[in-house]
């Protein structure tokens, strides 16, 4: 007879659980995917059809683009149950991955998913993403079905970027009655 | 009840024409293309005086470079520009470098900064400032650095990048703006005549 096991298996149980959230989180906050090509960031884009897709090229050497993270992890966070999914890409160089980045995101704890984006054939794959932008960072792409937006340049402020994703996120709302063209592909 | 209809029906309308890249207000202003007749301007260098556009008039061109202090890719840059400068001048291409940012943006792209790094690193070039950014608009140029290359006929003949490699300056497999400067020289047409380059973007004072 062992009249505590229930019990102690159940606690054991709990500090599992919270052991995984603990290791997860911090796995969260210093994840990185490395992308060096196009391709596998285009395979990326497409995995979330259905989603607001919000891709922000920075870098940690691009002032404004710094200045402007904590709206996209603000957006991340509030938008999160309405399918927006943020994707910070870096075209931080590959050599400065261990010294620069790294412990750039440790300390500034991104909740985001966060891409280093490597591809050196740059005048192939910027026109690629969009004929219309030559490469200044920041830039933001937001990606819904057949749908996209282009922002160059710093956001003024949280309203800004939550105002330029907005109108992707309430299209959903539309779904009811839809626009052929609009959702051509989509639902 | 059909006037709201109607709206709706406009409203959508209007969402289906921007359906491909709605593009928000700031977009880029492609002021010069390839081709175009560069207008004259007027700034004034780190040593103190006007330079102009037409200063150059007797040369066979000019590599007009937006540049500044504080972009680390302009940095990456500023040895390649300055060899581009003493490799080309004497054929006839001098460097005209411009920083179009406001310092109230970025404080290290102020005139005195300007003037300390053109000392410190011997700028053999004239580093202009535009001071009221009307030149770097009047150009379309978007980012740091960003080449535009004029002919004798101040002819905008190639845009874009230095080469494809800011990094590592032993692995460029590209060198765009020399190509198009012997393409020049040789009496042909630069190709390709427009590169794309990942910069800083520039700072604009605020309104």
């Amino acid at each position: 007879m062992m009249p505590f096991a229930p019990y102690r298996s159940s606690l054991l149980f709990i500090a599992l659980v919270y052991f995984c959230a603990i290791s997860d989180l911090s796995a969260q906050t210093t994840k990185l995917t490395v992308y060096d090509s196009l391709s596998q960031l285009e395979a990326r884009i497409s995995q979330s059809p259905d989603a607001v897709l919000v891709v922000n090229f920075w870098a940690t050497w691009c002032k404004p683009c710094v200045e402007e993270l904590p709206a996209f992890e603000k957006l991340q966070e509030q938008y999160a149950g309405q399918n927006v999914q943020v994707l910070l890409v870096s075209l931080d160089f590959k050599t400065k991955i261990e010294s620069k980045l790294l412990p750039f995101l440790k300390e500034h704890r991104l909740k985001s998913e966060v891409i280093l984006f490597s591809d050196q054939d740059v005048n192939n794959w910027i026109p690629r993403i969009y004929e219309d932008w030559d490469g200044a960072i920041p830039a933001t792409f937001v990606f819904k079905g057949k749908k996209r937006g282009f922002k160059l340049g710093q956001f003024s402020d949280y309203a800004e970027v939550e105002n330029f994703v907005r109108s992707f996120v309430l299209d959903t709302s539309n779904l009811a009655n839809p626009t052929p063209l609009e959702y051509g592909t989509g639902k | 009840m059909k006037t709201l209809a109607f709206s709706v029906f406009i409203l959508l309308a209007c969402c289906t024409h921007s359906a491909l890249y709605a593009q928000s207000a700031q977009s880029i202003p492609s002021a010069y293309g390839v081709g175009d007749p560069a207008q004259d301007f007027s700034l004034k260098n780190v040593d103190g005086r006007m330079v102009s556009l037409n200063d150059y008039k007797g040369s066979k061109g000019v590599i007009v470079v937006f540049t500044c202090n504080h972009c680390p890719y302009a940095q990456l840059y500023e040895q390649r520009i300055i060899d581009l400068h003493r490799k080309y001048k004497d054929r006839g291409f001098p460097v005209l470098a411009v920083n179009p940012n406001s310092p109230d943006i970025v404080p290290e792209d102020s005139f005195g900064e300007m003037q300390n790094r053109a000392k410190q690193k011997k700028y053999p070039f004239a580093y202009l400032f535009d001071e009221d950014q009307t030149v770097y608009q009047q150009f379309g140029a978007t980012r740091t650095p960003h080449v535009f290359l004029l002919d004798e006929n101040l002819i905008v003949r190639y845009i874009g990048a230095i080469d494809d490699n800011p990094e590592a300056p032993n692995s460029i497999k590209n060198r765009y703006l020399e190509n198009a400067l012997e393409a020049i020289l040789l009496g042909g047409i630069p190709n390709p005549d427009f590169t794309r380059a990942v910069g800083c973007t520039i700072k604009k004072k605020k309104t």
